[in-house]
């Protein structure tokens, strides 16, 4: 719609002639620049330049839903009311579902807790044919640090599904459905973005997973230019394709300990600073999830896995539908089960120990 | 002031400045004087005030006390804080509260919500909808009060007008069309944008011509809030500063749009850490995430 154009919007023909001379010919061309500015370009009475972008506008203006009207639409037209199931009971009853379609799901943790394990599975379930509870599409799995194992992938499939993978040919068709990519640069896998967008927005593709979004871009979270962040357009490409073809999104990231001196702090918290200072084996603890709050901002939902005195544990950390709730669970031959399906739910300091720079 | 400095366009100046009118005092001594027109004095607006006085409530006792009672119309709120903190449950949950019925102490308006990320779930708005029904019955029960709850869920969802945003030009479009469609929906009560500056991170080179778009963005808003006494509420993403040997949080863009606000809110981690009007008091996170 931004790029919509002028001549077509059916401006009264004077001032749409004086938009047309000062080259102003797309809607976000008129819409980047201030009244004044634009007063004074088109050399036009203020009142007139407010009457002809309030009808640009009108028309640039995307349609207003009601959140019913909303609700009712994906109700009906998407599966389970547009959400992935997780088949893990507690985190599918947290997350309303399962993994939600249209937003960016971000898996966070150190190495071996089974992030990777948990993408293997997600892919498997998205693959599955419908009524096996799948999404019977296909899916993208962008695998930067070479970690996706097929064969894992394949036992796991066998142990939770035996059914499906023994007969003859399924198991072949269900990893055939998964297209692998492993892009080496950040600007390959743009390229290779770009490339799947056409597919995903034909509606083939059910589930994109990026396992590892850190280690396309190594050195972001080194001293960077101010003004704009290295990862923005990215992140806006990733969440507006995540939009568009109504697909849901999981990206893995990872983290690294946090320093003392860089910790983050509003302004009116300096003075507290020193006494979290001297408590300083509570603050060594913290892990940081890599890539920023520009990052942490974008995605949705996230989920924090852990390691801790032998037991792994699964946060819901951010999630606009549940409070915060940790869930202990195991790394078994089909997959990720949980303990428990009751989460224990976590005190605030904890659930909100992401912080960078 | 000279004329050259009005904002009128060139033509028009050519002409005052070639008549012989290069001051403002020049034109205003040749012209009747209508300079005091639109003022009031402090009385009046005072007055304008306290009829007027509707405000949101947060759901949250302590907040609402802090805020003087909720959120204000004919104010523009911002609210920011780090990801995962319940910016947007807050926002979910103002546009629901928004609707409590007059009986029941509420305005009894409707909501837009202009979702620039994506993050608006209908799931939750659902939930958040039951709640608030729940609570307005359980209000009866409890003052033994005679009028009765017709609000279904349902309705409420269907009070909330969403708008998905997904450039900045949507985004300056939608703001210019908002003065229309608040004039044809009377009842509009609470305008919610769900992170104002999202799309203005990236995507402009020229970053003064950001600064001015975002104030006169800023500016539009104020005026709606004024014009149709509907409370604005920018929710807004916490960004890092390289200050003083040390990194500090700050809001996105705040510069631009900091200096039209009323009152300015930000979330904390450890605590719900509140500036107001540069007065701060904490109260615990944990009332606003709970779910209502």
């Amino acid at each position: 719609m931004a790029n919509k154009l002028i001549s077509e919007m059916r401006l009264p023909k004077s001032i749409a002639n004086i938009f047309a001379a000062r080259n102003i010919t797309t809607a976000k061309d008129a819409l980047s620049l201030t009244e004044l500015e634009l007063m004074k370009l088109l050399d036009v009475e203020l009142s007139e330049v407010r009457s002809a972008l309030a009808l640009v506008s009108e028309i640039v203006c995307p349609p207003f839903q009601t959140a019913l009207l909303l609700m009712e639409q994906r109700a009906a037209t998407e599966h389970l009311g547009g959400h992935l199931p997780t088949r893990l009971k507690g985190l599918d009853a947290a997350l309303c579902g399962g993994v939600p379609f249209g937003v960016v799901t971000e898996l966070v943790g150190p190495a071996g807790t089974g992030k990777t394990q948990f993408c293997l599975k997600l892919s498997l379930l998205a693959a599955l044919p419908a009524h096996y509870g799948g999404l019977d599409g296909g899916v993208i799995y962008i695998d930067v640090e070479s970690t996706f194992t097929s064969r894992r992938m394949i036992e796991m499939g066998a142990s939770s599904f035996p059914e499906i993978f023994h007969s003859k040919g399924m198991a072949q068709e269900m990893a055939g459905r998964i297209l692998v990519l492993q892009p080496t640069s950040l600007s390959e896998f743009t390229e290779s973005l770009e490339k799947i967008k056409v597919s995903l927005l034909q509606n083939q593709v059910k589930l994109l997973v990026i396992d590892s979004m850190e280690a396309l871009v190594p050195g972001v979270h080194e001293q960077r230019a101010p003004g704009q962040h290295p990862l923005s357009w990215h992140i806006s490409l990733i969440t507006s394709l995540a939009e568009f073809s109504r697909i849901p999104i999981v990206v893995t990231n990872q983290v690294r300990p946090q320093s003392h001196d860089e910790s983050c702090l509003y302004p009116f918290q300096v003075q507290k600073m020193d006494r979290i200072l001297k408590d300083r084996t509570r603050y060594y603890s913290h892990i940081v999830a890599v890539l920023g709050f520009h990052w942490a901002h974008a995605v949705t939902i996230r989920l924090v896995l852990e390691a801790k005195s032998g037991q792994r544990f699964m946060n819901v950390e951010k999630s606009p539908t549940s409070p915060p709730l940790a869930f202990s669970f195991t790394i078994n031959p089909s997959g990720i089960s949980l303990l428990t399906d009751d989460g224990t739910e976590m005190v605030v300091p904890e659930t909100c120990n992401l912080s960078s720079r | 002031m000279e004329v050259s400095k009005l904002p009128i366009s060139a033509t028009q100046r050519g002409k005052l400045i070639s008549a012989g009118y290069t001051s403002l005092s020049s034109i205003c001594s040749a012209s009747s004087s209508d300079i005091s027109r639109g003022t009031q004095t402090a009385w009046d607006m005072l007055q304008e005030e306290q009829e007027s006085l509707a405000r949101i409530t947060t759901s949250c006792a302590d907040l609402d006390n802090i805020l003087g009672g909720g959120i204000g119309c004919r104010e523009v709120t911002e609210i920011g804080g780090v990801p995962g903190i319940g910016k947007t449950q807050l926002g979910i949950q103002l546009a629901v509260n928004v609707q409590i019925p007059v009986e029941f102490g509420g305005l009894g308006g409707k909501a837009i919500y202009i979702d620039t990320e994506g993050s608006f779930m209908v799931e939750r708005a659902l939930q958040i909808a039951e709640a608030c029904v729940e609570d307005m019955l359980e209000y009866n029960r409890f003052l033994r009060n005679d009028c009765q709850v017709k609000t279904q869920p349902k309705d409420i969802l269907e009070n909330i007008f969403y708008f998905r945003i997904c450039s900045y030009t949507e985004q300056s479009a939608v703001i210019n069309y908002l003065d229309k469609f608040v004039s044809e929906h009377k009842d509009v009560k609470v305008v919610i944008i769900d992170s104002i500056a999202f799309h203005f991170r990236h995507g402009f080179v020229d970053l003064a011509l950001r600064t001015r778009v975002l104030s006169g963005i800023a500016l539009k808003l104020m005026n709606l809030a004024k014009k149709f006494s509907l409370a604005v509420v920018l929710l807004n993403q916490v960004t890092t500063k390289y200050t003083e040997g040390s990194f500090q949080l700050c809001l996105a863009l705040a510069m631009n749009v900091m200096h039209t606000l009323t009152s300015h809110l930000i979330f904390d981690q450890h605590q719900l850490h509140i500036q107001l009007l540069a007065e701060g008091s904490g109260i615990p996170h944990q009332e606003v995430k709970g779910s209502k």
